[in-house]
């Protein structure tokens, strides 16, 4: 099962090292992980996508919270959430092939970003499949190189519960204190 | 200079080295254990302006200064302080750091750095120490600016103290130690992450809890480590007192509940006695408190109290359903939930018949050795020096192996913080060491180290700290001449094939397992000659190797104005008994 969990951390030296040291050993597996800082310049966001049963969703958010400069942890999974991948693709886009290459980034909401003779490369974003989808059509063409952030997530305003989806909501909220 | 003087309304410029040792005065530690070097250099001078206030004590390897810095915080509960310089000294720590980690022990650890502007540079006596520790601190930090050294030292002790204790790195690069600023020494902390109160159970998981025990027909108390972290021994005796229920141990707890009350079931769990073991086995109720059930107390971890509801009271909130998943789960500090708890509990309604089976498994199977053995076994010499010392107050430290398992078998601790032992890492040499902490901050009080030869060598510098600092601590060498757990464990599971066990020299029978169980008696034949060892390093030293003549070289040991070795030659084929391998469960359990 995979879950998608936000921690928002100190901006500090080593805090990413930390999290990430403390992952490895205790031997979670991670799909994805992406960091940046937030609104507040003295604290970074980590979002994870967790794959595990709710008992390992469990106790890695207990282990991140155990860390110091870990300031909260929230299971964006369980509530209403909008999560997003970036990728920018490189794909061999030469004669022909152009106006199909640029039919299909469009009908995918991608943008090109840069034209040379013989490449195009493509900025693409939205949901983990919409991607793989993209990926797959341009395999074809020829990819060159490929570069995808982590997942980012961000809980909807208005919680709607009745969401379809391959999520199954863990139980409950995540606060800092048990 | 600065001085200790009013330091919170100073305006003087104050280096880094000083705020940090001042900062220490102020946290009330009175005893640090500290090695210089190139990089802890202004440190150290900090440290001398000082003196009145703090005893420095120079180790003789760092790993010993961590280790009785650890002696210091297990024995009275205070955050112990130790220090290194840069790269080796800073790495001859990391065991000490790892150690107090496992078993969650408060310990700042100070290390010198090289200077900010060159560190990346592989410079001499750099190691990345907060990089390599990171795994092995509660927290840690590398202070790159002097105007944090007040505020981060407020944190160290904060984070090391608090909820689930544990060790604390500040790194200090050697131009903060000599960088000046005014001290703010009420800095506030910045750690917005971080929960300083202690979690409280809800009054409906103190109700819970209560009408578990109300309900159960066999219930039994698991307590470990973090009772005695929550000073809960009194909480947990007056439980007792109220229901009636049985308590067990683990190796951390031991002390918790006096081990010779008839409701002691004493330690449980791999080297644990029978009577716990099958105890926790038919329990229909477990009350386990400041407990992890780690792997050597549950073996296999699915048939752990299989059949009984577990109740299970801890500090941190990551080890509730972490190896065993908990009935009645409660986030709480012991103390706070074990005190709402005494206030509502009743007795089981009758669990009689359940107690009475248990003192009747105590009675037939309780730890036991070879009393016709004509010379020492491990066994009967710790028996033996409980019975002459048990009345004396005394504190008990252990190093690692089969004499550490005995010690916690056969010594009766009636009190907590009067014993301590390396258990999560299982570290060997710490017996020696702790001892040397301990005795730092009761210098009248009787410190035994029951050790064995192996892990006694490790860190056997030592005695020199305690012969130069006047440190009289007491060693009860139980010398096989072999790591006899290890040996053990070859003999069980190894068709008794040495395999670098034998600890004398390579052209002795023994060194390819050809040997008859005991080994020489005759001193001069034994190695290393233990007794010139504690002499040349200026401690009294005796040996002993005949059971009529144990007693009266214990008492000597005792009476000595000193430190000192009692070097007690003891077989090496006796094994720790009971045994459940591990993995497996009480049916599996070796008796003899």
């Amino acid at each position: 099962m995979r879950h998608v969990l936000s921690a928002v951390v100190q901006n500090v030296p080593g805090v990413l090292s930390n999290v990430a040291g403390m992952l490895a050993s205790r031997g979670y597996n991670i799909d994805s992980l992406a960091v940046g800082e937030t609104e507040d310049p003295q604290l970074s966001r980590m979002t994870f996508v967790v794959v595990g049963d709710d008992s390992v969703l469990e106790q890695v958010r207990k282990q991140l919270e155990k860390i110091v400069t870990v300031v909260r942890v929230t299971d964006v999974s369980a509530k209403d959430f909008v999560e997003r991948d970036l990728m920018l693709i490189k794909v061999e886009a030469r004669g022909d092939d152009r106006p199909e290459i640029r039919e299909l980034t469009n009908i995918f909401r991608g943008r090109i970003v840069d034209v040379s003779p013989e490449q195009v490369i493509i900025e693409i974003s939205g949901q983990e499949r919409k991607i793989e989808a993209f990926i797959d059509l341009m395999r074809p063409f020829g990819i060159t190189e490929l570069v995808r952030t982590g997942r980012i997530a961000m809980v909807r305003s208005i919680d709607r519960p009745q969401r379809s989806g391959n999520i199954r909501p863990a139980v409950g909220t995540m606060k800092k204190a048990e | 200079m600065a001085t200790a003087t009013s330091p919170k309304t100073s305006t003087e410029l104050v280096s880094g080295a000083d705020i940090l040792v001042q900062s220490l005065v102020n946290h009330g530690v009175d005893t640090i254990f500290a090695y210089p070097g190139g990089c802890s250099m202004p440190l150290h001078q900090a440290l001398t302006r000082y003196s009145d206030k703090i005893r420095t004590i120079l180790p003789r390897h760092e790993q010993g200064g961590g280790f009785a810095a650890q002696g210091i915080a297990r024995s009275t509960g205070k955050v112990g302080v130790c220090m290194a310089t840069s790269g080796p000294g800073a790495t001859n720590l990391v065991t000490a750091i790892a150690d107090a980690k496992l078993d969650s022990v408060p310990m700042v650890c100070v290390t010198g750095q090289v200077a900010t502007k060159v560190i990346g540079s592989d410079a001499f006596q750099e190691t990345p120490i907060v990089e390599v520790c990171r795994g092995i601190t509660k927290h840690h930090y590398l202070v790159t600016d002097v105007n944090d050294v007040a505020r981060v030292m407020r944190e160290a002790f904060l984070v090391a103290a608090s909820g689930r204790p544990g060790p604390v790195l500040v790194d200090m690069p050697k131009d903060v130690q000599l960088d000046k600023c005014v001290p703010d020494y009420n800095a506030d902390i910045n750690l917005p992450g971080f929960e300083v109160d202690l979690p409280h159970a809800r009054p409906e998981q103190i109700k819970q809890v209560a009408a578990a025990i109300k309900r159960a027909k066999r219930p039994i108390i698991y307590a470990g480590g973090g009772v005695v972290t929550a000073n809960a021994s009194d909480e947990v005796r007056e439980l007792v007192a109220k229901t009636g229920i049985p308590v067990t141990m683990t190796v951390m707890g031991l002390g918790i509940y006096p081990g010779t009350d008839e409701l002691s079931l004493d330690m449980l769990g791999m080297h644990g006695s029978v009577y716990s073991n099958l105890a926790v086995d038919e329990a229909d109720l477990l009350i386990a408190l400041g407990v992890r059930f780690d792997d050597r107390v549950t073996g296999k971890v699915e048939e752990f109290c299989k059949h009984g509801k577990i109740v299970h009271i801890d500090v941190d909130a990551a080890e509730l359903n972490k190896n065993k998943p908990a009935h009645i789960p409660v986030c709480s500090d012991v103390k706070f939930a074990l005190k709402e708890l005494n206030q509502i509990v009743e007795a089981p309604e009758d669990i009689s018949d359940w107690v009475a089976k248990c003192k009747k498994w105590k009675a037939d199977e309780p730890f036991t050795y070879n009393k016709e053995y004509e010379g020492i076994t491990q066994q009967h010499a710790i028996h033996t020096l409980w019975e002459m010392t048990h009345k004396l107050d005394p504190v008990i430290t252990v190093g690692v192996g089969q004499h550490q398992m005995w010690a916690a078998q056969f010594y009766k601790f009636d009190k907590p913080r009067t014993w301590l032992s390396s258990s999560g890492l299982g570290t060997m040499g710490f017996g020696l060491p702790a001892a040397m902490g301990v005795q730092s901050q009761y210098p009248d009080r009787l410190v035994i180290d029951i050790d064995g030869d192996g892990s006694f060598l490790m860190n056997v510098q030592e005695l020199a700290t305690l012969v130069c600092e006047k440190l009289p601590v007491k060693v009860l060498l139980l010398n096989n001449q072999h790591l006899g757990m290890v040996v053990q464990w070859e003999d069980r599971f190894m068709q008794g094939n040495r395999a670098h066990t034998y600890l004398g020299p390579i052209d002795n029978p023994e060194w390819s397992g050809q040997g008859d169980g005991v080994g020489s008696l005759h001193q001069e034949e034994r190695y290393p000659h233990f007794v010139t060892i504690a002499k040349g390093f200026g401690c009294g030293g005796a040996y002993v190797e005949k059971k009529c003549d144990l007693e009266a070289a214990i008492q000597e040991m005792i009476d000595y104005d000193g430190p000192y070795v009692l070097d007690v030659a003891v077989p090496y084929q006796e094994h720790v008994l009971p045994m459940i391998p591990g993995g497996h469960t009480v049916k599996d359990m070796i008796k003899k």
